[in-house]
């Protein structure tokens, strides 16, 4: 069976998997790395949201052998150690989660936004596809705004 | 982290007999009836057990008794297949969060809280979380009695505990107000034995010792953290100081604004649910189903998908083919190789259309002919809602010749242990259910479909698994909330209603949950009154809470074989949102304001002042700009009422946008504001959702849509950018709130929408 090498969470990592494997599987079935969760499997419910050097990912849909030589980072490996990262106190302080099944990807695509727009609009964030079945949009929305204003320059 | 094992009463069963000390404590300031009994059990460190006064609800009790044997005698003509008539007003003497707060009585006195050594306060919750927020509002009130900081308290979810017979259902809305006493109780009578322990040690007067933060101190200083003062505590059998519940003018925790116990865990993806779980040997697992509902195997060739990589067993059970195999992609691939031919199930005769005839055909006729009076009638239809908890149904079962363990997300882990056992030969104390946090589930985990397929699988291919319905899975052969047809005419003259009757048919729905015998306990004699228990259910739910002349409700219930159960609401859901939309079309008739109509007509004051408290905030009336417009919706239900009034931007009838949201609530006494606000939001999204664009076809027996793609639960776009809530003070004890908010959301938006776009929609979702 091949062997992929890549970068999670700051840690390099070898594993043995069909080069077709998705990278969502790999992580939860062969790493035991389950903060990406399932809830659809073919890349529209986005609750297994993620990053790729940076960018936002499915990886329900990557295969492990495109994410070769680069770097993984689920929701385990967004805080450092155990310093938060804004968006996810942002998430504290809104108390954005219900079920919270949804929220490791409601996170990441958060993150990722943030790193394209500082910024993000109304309607930025109309444009966020996750689905969150709880209904805990309006905090998401609020929480992305306020990760927003504490990142802002001169903040 | 909390302990995951049973409590100390599944381990020391006769730890669980009350001693003869069970103290009767005074009644608390707020309710005359409210009693607290609580009993020390024997164990190393102090452990309470604690149950309701059998008074706090027993005259409803007796009222209900009563009630339900009643109907029959006032039902309507005999209609196929199972008519109803239900009582105007009987849900408001007693309703289904109260009648199973009845049924839960003889039994609360087995709900656990112990102090560790180590400090920790841990209420042993014999419920399920799924994101309502049980366990922070649980911690809450833990904390306010015991004056412990919240972050010292533990709440773990309970193994099912047969003992408990009707009392671990999650469901009804009636978590919070069942426990309100018996966890206060519990908390109160810990806090007074820690002090007295304290007392004890440092031979002072125990009235003089204050108690914080997880702490006694002492006037001088001294201060002895609850963890060392556990032991001791133990052995006070009369404490020195009462063990009564704060008035409620001294909380400091209940009623504040509180996060998320486990929100930290959440964020950082350490949250674990059953699909999480590393039980050992248990490996991945998915079933290739039928094409249509129920259909049955009628051939398979599995030897391709045996030969496939990391594969390790296929085996054939009632539901399906199930595929074990190391990784769930492996599991799944190997299930596409599965070369399968299937018979077609009980239903694949039938299409949406042909439902709804058999829905409309059910009727029984209105019983007030529209002679002399001028009338108005509606016909509504409903489609058929997934669940779709966001996370799909997932099962670890773990089956062996002589035991078998479990471990999912169970609203009714009793029941499924029953089952289980029973479905396994096994004796029922032979089976472990472990309650795992779920996902989501809007009722949708009320039943245990996927435990049970997961413990047949286990047992024929002899090894732990882990199984996971896809989402496709779920959405396909998951269960709905059933498709409902609804006539409701109501006669008026003089400016006034005269009288109002609903005709509800429904797909029957699936109550084999358990909820049947709770109902029984509480003393509804189903059988005596004639009532199927989705005629007493929706007796139990249903009301009308306006002054209407005579209104009469009628069920009934079309049984086909297709995957039902109570959605979010219920009956709810759709009766009393056809009934807001003839609200609207009635005051119009009348020329009247939807408002200034409701308010009139409210018979209960709380609901005037809910009503009045969204039409100021949200400017209920002001100017809107051609395609846009206002829409209100009022319900009360299970001691809570709510109304909802939104903005809608129809320009586009096609991709309607609710634009802003003003909620106002009367909840009774509300522990956690923040926790109850989630709650309302959540149910104005399922209000957008349902009405607006989710729903599910039925193509010649089987369900069209397979995932998020297509069922179009409401995504950040559709919903309001502003969302304002407005809580009303604390009135009387907590009401249910779970379920509140989606009748009165969607028919705001449903109302909003007619207004909007100038149409009278009449078959919701409405662009499906
Ligand atoms: S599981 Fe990856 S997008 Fe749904
Ligand atoms: S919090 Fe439950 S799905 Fe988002």
């Amino acid at each position: 069976m091949p062997s992929h090498t890549f970068v999670l969470n700051g840690r390099p990592v070898t594993v043995e998997a069909p080069d077709d494997m998705p990278l969502l599987w790999v992580l939860r079935d062969k790493l035991g790395v389950t903060g990406p969760k399932y809830g659809c499997g073919v890349g529209v419910c986005r609750a297994c949201t993620s990053h790729l050097d940076g960018e936002e990912i499915q990886p329900c849909t990557v295969a492990v052998k495109d994410c070769a030589d680069r770097r993984v980072t689920t929701i385990e490996g967004l805080a450092d150690g155990d310093t938060l990262h804004p968006v996810q106190e942002a998430w504290l302080d809104c108390d954005v989660a219900q079920c919270g099944f949804c929220q490791p990807g409601q996170i990441m695509t958060a993150v990722a936004l943030l790193r394209r727009n500082p910024a993000p609009t109304d309607a930025d964030i109309d444009q966020i596809q996750n689905i969150c079945r709880c209904g805990s949009y309006p905090r998401i929305r609020e929480a992305i705004k306020r990760a927003a204003a504490m990142t802002a320059p001169g903040s | 982290m909390p302990p995951t094992g049973p409590g100390p009463t599944a381990e020391q069963p006769d730890a669980a007999e009350p001693r003869p000390t069970a103290e009767q404590l005074p009644a608390e300031a707020d309710t005359g009836r409210r009693r607290f009994l609580t009993y020390l059990l024997a164990a190393p460190t102090l452990t309470i057990a604690a149950r309701a006064g059998l008074d706090t609800v027993a005259p409803a009790t007796a009222r209900a008794a009563e009630a339900a044997p009643a109907a029959p005698a006032a039902a309507a003509p005999p209609a196929a297949p199972s008519q109803l008539l239900g009582l105007p007003g009987i849900p408001d003497i007693v309703d289904l969060g109260q009648a199973l707060q009845v049924a839960g009585l003889p039994t609360a006195h087995l709900l656990v809280l112990e102090i560790t050594t180590a400090g920790r306060a841990v209420l042993h919750l014999p419920r399920l979380e799924v994101g309502q927020g049980l366990t922070t509002t649980v911690a809450m009130m833990v904390a306010e009695e015991l004056d412990a900081r919240l972050s010292d308290v533990d709440v773990p979810l309970s193994d099912s505990r047969p003992d408990l017979l009707f009392n671990q259902l999650t469901g009804a809305s009636n978590s919070v107000r069942t426990l309100y006493d018996p966890v206060r109780g519990a908390a109160a009578a810990a806090r007074a034995r820690l002090v007295t322990a304290a007392a004890r040690r440092w031979s002072l007067p125990a009235e003089t010792l204050r108690t914080a933060d997880s702490a006694v101190t002492a006037p001088d200083g001294r201060r002895a953290g609850y963890g060392e003062l556990a032991a001791e505590a133990a052995t006070v059998v009369v404490p020195a100081v009462p063990a009564t519940p704060k008035p409620p003018e001294q909380r400091r925790v209940i009623g504040r604004p509180t996060g998320r116990i486990d929100a930290r865990d959440i964020v950082t993806g350490r949250a674990k649910y059953a699909g999480d779980l590393a039980v050992p040997g248990a490996v991945p697992t998915v079933v290739a189903r039928p094409t249509t509902i129920n259909g049955t195997l009628a051939s398979l060739d599995a030897s391709a998908a045996r030969a496939m990589p990391g594969v390790l067993a296929v085996v054939t059970v009632p539901t399906g083919v199930a595929v074990l195999a190391e990784t769930f992609d492996q599991a799944l691939k190997a299930r596409d190789a599965l070369r399968t031919t299937w018979n077609p199930g009980p239903v694949a005769a039938l299409s949406d259309p042909d439902i709804r005839g058999k829905l409309r055909a059910a009727h029984a006729p209105f019983l007030i002919p529209p002679l002399l009076t001028q009338y108005v009638d509606g016909e509504f239809d409903f489609a058929f809602v997934n669940h779709a908890p966001m996370e799909v149904l997932t099962a670890v079962a773990d089956v062996r010749p002589n035991r078998a363990e479990l471990w999912f997300a169970a609203q009714t882990p009793i029941v499924a242990q029953q089952t289980l056992a029973a479905e396994l030969g096994l004796p029922q104390d032979a089976v472990t259910v472990h309650v795992v946090r779920g996902g989501g589930s809007f009722g949708r985990r009320l039943f245990y479909d996927a435990a049970l397929e997961a413990a047949r699988i286990s047992r024929a291919a002899g090894r732990p698994v882990k199984l996971m319905w896809t989402r496709n899975d779920d959405m396909r052969h998951g269960r709905m909330r059933p498709a409902s047809h609804h006539r409701v005419r109501a006669t008026y003259g003089l400016g006034q209603v005269l009288s109002y009757e609903h005709r509800a048919a429904t797909v029957m729905t699936d109550f084999g949950h358990g909820l049947g015998e709770a109902l029984t306990a509480a003393g509804f004699q189903l059988s005596v009154a004639g009532l199927s228990l989705a005629q007493a259910f929706f007796l139990l739910s249903q009301s009308n809470p306006y002054n209407v002349g005579i209104p009469t409700q009628l069920l009934a219930e079309v049984p086909l074989k297709i995957p039902t159960g109570s959605w979010r609401s219920v009956y709810s859901g759709t009766v009393r949102v056809a009934d807001e939309i003839m609200m609207d079309e009635l005051a119009r008739r009348l020329g009247q304001d939807p408002v200034a109509f409701r308010r009139a007509r409210l018979r209960e004051p709380a609901g005037r002042t809910v009503l009045d408290t969204v039409a100021r905030a949200g400017s209920w009336g002001r100017a809107m700009p051609a395609g846009q417009a206002q829409g209100i919706g009022y319900h009360a239900e299970n001691g809570g009422r709510a109304a909802y009034l939104v903005e809608i931007d129809a320009t586009d009838p096609k991709q309607p946008r609710v634009t802003k949201a003003v909620i106002a609530a009367d909840v009774g006494t509300v522990i956690n504001p923040t926790g109850l606000e989630a709650q309302l939001t959540g149910a104005l999204i399922d209000g957008i959702s349902v009405i607006l664009q989710a729903g599910n076809h039925i193509d010649r027996g089987a369900v069209r849509e397979g995932s998020f793609g297509d069922f179009h639960y409401a995504r950040q776009r559709h919903t309001p950018p502003v969302v304002e809530i407005h809580l009303l003070p604390p009135s009387g004890p907590p009401g249910g709130a779970g379920e509140l908010g989606v009748p009165a959301a969607s028919a705001a938006v449903a109302n909003a929408y007619a207004r909007a776009t100038g149409t009278s929609p009449r078959s919701f979702p409405i662009n499906f």
